[in-house]
């Protein structure tokens, strides 16, 4: 794997997220896995089991932490007990990059725990630069903002998603978490193309990409987290790999999870991409 | 006058507000916002609409997808008050307290931290089994704050017994003491297995299952005294002494070793001539768990400038 500087000049390969679940067949079977991604929320806490299973994981495993509350779009400012909370983590996990939500979920103090959609302005591209910025410069660490799936649009918006991305990350200078998942959930909820907004996306920033299954309802589709991944998801990440070269990927599987095998193995699909990206680079250096 | 929000921070409270508003009785958005403004003109003010979707259906998704997440957040954390209850009334007891007390943390994981007492000043929501309920609730909370609180390297025996009577102690973040209507610890427990057999037997998820009210053993209001604490990374229940119990209060609030021994003794049937092997016994017992620990260096110097 090639790195950059958003992802600390990472080898990350493919990974899978650490869950409950699975947690027997990690410690008695040990499989080879290149790195796991934890939600950080689950690991803040001052002791008992979810640390000294975060511990043993360690021992044996690269982590990379995900948050799921960081809110770089909401307005008022982060809760200085959770940036305290997430460097103790962040120092105790070695994580070398970190990643949360390009979103909104909390105000005045109250917190929704949804990844809500931001209206895409200049106001707020100039907010939620100042926060990612804030973060990073508090944990010392590069941080990654992740695209969300969203099922609603603002009437205030002043232009696409995929611009608002590359401004924030841009004035913000932090990596893009590239779910391409969430950009084809998205690009049928708000009817683009989704081919489109990967063509965008500044591929020198993408630090890691994510891949995962939805549902699809009547009107929209939801993102679920609970089935495989795909064929026009995997076209996504294809494509994502070839502008932006070999990126630390990660399969999302959050409900109605399946054993750990045929996780590990659907997220192992995406060596095949990779391969042929290889395959591609070196006839052209040839 | 329609008002449109128009800053980013106008926006937020508005899609936070009619987010967090309760749905109806069949899981749909309110009609009606809580400032008695038709929602659908809530929605049609920030939200555009779709070739498939007004902008009232569109913020529907995100009203839902709040109060299924905090409310199966909750009944997690509350399996055994969710049976005493029945799932329904559980339900609406919840997205009572849920509008009462919107989450104020990060996590999801402090979003009960007020139900027991919310519970105690709102026995409309529990009925008939209004003690219990609340004894139940305290006992579930106290297992989440065993279960990833702070264990701090706790005092030897060796250290224990260099104490003195203006000795301040403290007890590990993790052990949790309970002062209860009923014992009604062993009728949680039993709960929280009934409600794992049943949720594997029958291979669904618990949203899934409506619940009636448990069936309850014949319960007699008796007060009883527990600590939740953790050991090897699991949480347990242990019956107190109401002396210990008042002993461990005090030593918690910073009383020094004599006043707290003094506090626990209040009221005691104890006679005087045994209470030293009672004391003797329970610091055994309490170092034997690695419940006491050195307080922090602030909260013996309060006054002392801090850096």
């Amino acid at each position: 794997m090639s790195g950059n500087r958003f992802n600390a000049y990472s080898t990350h390969g493919i990974g899978i997220g650490l869950r409950i679940p699975h947690y027997a067949h990690i410690f008695s079977r040990k499989p080879v896995v290149d790195w796991f991604e934890i939600i950080s929320e689950n690991f803040m806490v001052d002791g008992g089991r979810p640390l000294a299973v975060l511990d043993q994981i360690l021992e044996r495993y690269r982590v990379v932490q995900h948050g799921v509350s960081m809110y770089f779009g909401s307005v008022t400012a982060p809760d200085p007990e959770h940036l305290r909370r997430l460097k103790t983590l962040v120092r105790r996990t070695g994580t070398p990059w970190l990643t949360d939500h390009l979103c909104w979920g909390s105000v005045d103090g109250t917190y929704t725990h949804d990844l809500l959609p931001l209206p895409y302005t200049w106001e707020a591209v100039e907010r939620t630069a100042e926060r990612v910025r804030m973060v990073q410069d508090f944990l010392e660490i590069p941080i990654a903002v992740e695209n969300v799936s969203s099922y609603a649009a603002f009437t205030a918006s002043e232009m696409t998603e995929w611009e608002f991305l590359t401004e924030v990350v841009e004035r913000a200078d932090c990596g893009i978490l590239l779910d391409v998942n969430n950009i084809y959930v998205s690009s049928v909820n708000h009817e683009f193309d989704p081919m489109e907004y990967v063509n965008a996306v500044p591929a020198h920033r993408v630090a890691q990409i994510h891949i995962a299954g939805h549902s699809r309802y009547e009107k929209y589709i939801l993102d679920t987290h609970d089935h495989p991944v795909i064929d026009p998801v995997w076209q996504l990440y294809a494509r994502a790999i070839d502008r932006c070269g070999p990126t630390p990927t990660l399969l999302e599987w959050d409900d109605h999870i399946p054993s750990f095998d045929e996780v590990h193995n659907e997220a192992k699909k995406a060596a095949r991409y990779l391969q042929a990206h290889a395959a591609q680079a070196a006839e052209v250096t040839q | 006058m329609t008002t449109q929000p128009a800053t980013l921070a106008e926006i937020q409270r508005a899609m936070a507000a009619a987010v967090m508003q309760p749905l109806t009785a069949d899981d749909a958005m309110q009609t009606v916002a809580a400032e008695g403004r038709p929602m659908r003109e809530v929605a049609e003010s920030f939200i555009a609409p779709n070739s498939r979707l007004t902008a009232f259906e569109r913020l529907e998704i995100y009203n839902r997808q709040y109060w299924y997440r905090v409310l199966d957040s909750l009944a997690e954390d509350f399996v055994a008050l969710r049976r005493i209850l029945g799932s329904r009334a559980f339900h609406r007891l919840s997205v009572a307290y849920l509008s009462s007390h919107p989450s104020r943390s990060f996590t999801l994981r402090n979003l009960g931290v007020r139900l027991a007492d919310w519970l105690l000043a709102n026995p409309q929501c529990a009925g008939r089994r209004h003690a219990l309920a609340v004894d139940v609730a305290r006992i579930e909370w106290a297992f989440v704050e065993a279960f990833d609180n702070a264990d701090y390297p706790p005092l030897t025996v060796e250290q224990i017994a260099t104490l003195d009577a203006a000795s301040r102690l403290a007890l590990q973040p993790h052990v949790q003491l309970l002062a209860l209507h009923y014992a009604a610890d062993d009728l949680a427990l039993n709960l929280h297995k009934q409600e794992k057999r049943q949720t594997s037997e029958a291979g669904v998820q618990q949203e899934e299952v409506e619940l009636p009210k448990a069936r309850l053993p014949k319960l007699r209001r008796r007060p009883t005294w527990v600590a939740a604490h953790r050991a090897d990374n699991s949480v347990f229940y242990l019956r107190l002494r109401r002396e210990e119990f008042l002993t461990l209060s005090a030593i918690r609030q910073g009383l020094s070793l004599v006043d707290a021994l003094e506090t626990g003794f209040v009221g005691s049937r104890i006679p005087v001539t045994r209470r030293a092997a009672f004391v003797q016994e329970w610091f055994a017992r309490w170092a034997e768990l690695g419940w006491i620990c050195a307080p922090p260096l602030e909260s013996l110097y309060p006054d002392s400038p801090t850096h």
